[in-house]
């Protein structure tokens, strides 16, 4: 399946996103997750499927003004 | 004369200087100026994880190890759902309610999209967040903000990183008048520790700045530096300042002038 992960088009076998993050070796890393620019909750995550196109955003926290 | 304590959304403060946390020349030095600045507040952001790295957990383990509250934002944001959506994803990343919301409307000046603004915060306000709008002077406006459950109003001073200082000093002021019991904080376009002075002079309660720190030939002596105004111009606004006038007026007494104050060659 493909999918966007932050901006960049990925051919992945999750079809969770919990998988997703595990897939991707974020599993134990501090982020927060987006699907479709909507908020997805850590505990939400292994009950959000993913599908054909999907884009996720996998935040972390930065420096900002 | 006592100075009442800052309070925003409950939480007291004694520091009136909030700091961002981007441009620094390093982590140690950031550290450092957030020590100087004696600042209890600093603002953070969430952006995209880049090549699986940890980079997140680092910077987050050094804001952590500084003792101080995190005000995260949503820089950059272009719309309503964009800035929601950071918010409610930094809410669960930081573990805070708090949010400096906001919503970019213009390229060249990064001015607020008021309008987006607006609506955004009172999606987030419902959502149960402490909401810090980055705003006009606009007193519409901020009369619209506080409508929808802001407890705090954060104008510009001038565009963000331009370090302009106060452009609407009159504006500024209209805008501390017409709300007296409102915290108010001038968040962007400080230049120098006289700008913020300014600020705290006309009353303002806070002063929220990133770049004129960050981009100082020595960040950790000027965060120093904006400590010591700030503190300066809240003394001077409590103290009361004296009224301009158009004309000279002499400041030793004239009584008693000697030689009869008569001789005018």
């Amino acid at each position: 399946m493909q999918i966007r992960v932050n901006g960049k088009a990925l051919e992945v076998a999750a079809t969770t996103l919990a998988a997703l993050l595990n897939e991707l070796d974020y599993e134990d890393a501090m982020v927060a997750t987006a699907l479709n620019q909507n908020f997805i909750r850590k505990a939400d995550r292994m009950t959000t499927p993913l599908k054909d196109g999907d884009a996720v955003e996998v935040l972390v926290p930065k420096q900002g003004g | 004369m006592r100075d009442r304590p800052l309070s925003l959304y409950g939480v007291t403060l004694t520091s009136r200087l909030l700091a961002g946390t981007a441009q620094y020349p390093s982590p140690a030095i950031l550290a450092a100026a957030v020590k100087a600045a004696r600042t209890e507040v600093v603002t953070v952001s969430l952006r995209r994880e880049a090549g699986g790295g940890r980079a997140g957990d680092s910077f987050w383990g050094l804001i952590r190890g500084l003792g101080v509250k995190v005000l995260p934002n949503t820089a950059g944001c272009r719309s309503v759902k964009e800035a929601v959506t950071t918010a409610q994803t930094a809410r669960e990343v930081f573990g805070t309610t708090w949010v400096k919301l906001e919503v970019i409307g213009e390229d060249d000046t990064l001015q607020p999209d008021v309008f987006g603004l607006v609506e955004a915060a009172g999606i987030l306000v419902r959502d149960g967040f402490s909401v810090f709008p980055y705003t006009t002077e606009d007193l519409v406006v901020a009369e619209k903000l506080l409508g929808a459950g802001c407890e705090v109003l954060m104008p510009w001073g001038a565009p963000i990183g331009s370090g302009r200082g106060l452009n609407n000093r009159f504006g500024l002021k209209a805008l501390r008048a017409h709300f007296p019991n409102v915290p108010l904080i001038v968040d962007a376009g400080i230049g120098t520790p006289s700008h913020a002075a300014e600020a705290m002079e006309l009353g303002y309660d806070a002063v929220l700045l990133n770049t004129a720190i960050a981009k100082a030939g020595d960040p950790v002596m000027m965060a120093d530096a904006f400590a010591r105004a700030i503190e300066a111009g809240r003394l001077a606004y409590l103290a009361g300042p004296m009224e301009p006038r158009d004309m000279a007026e002499p400041s030793t007494p004239t009584a008693g002038l000697p030689f009869g104050g008569a001789v005018r060659a």
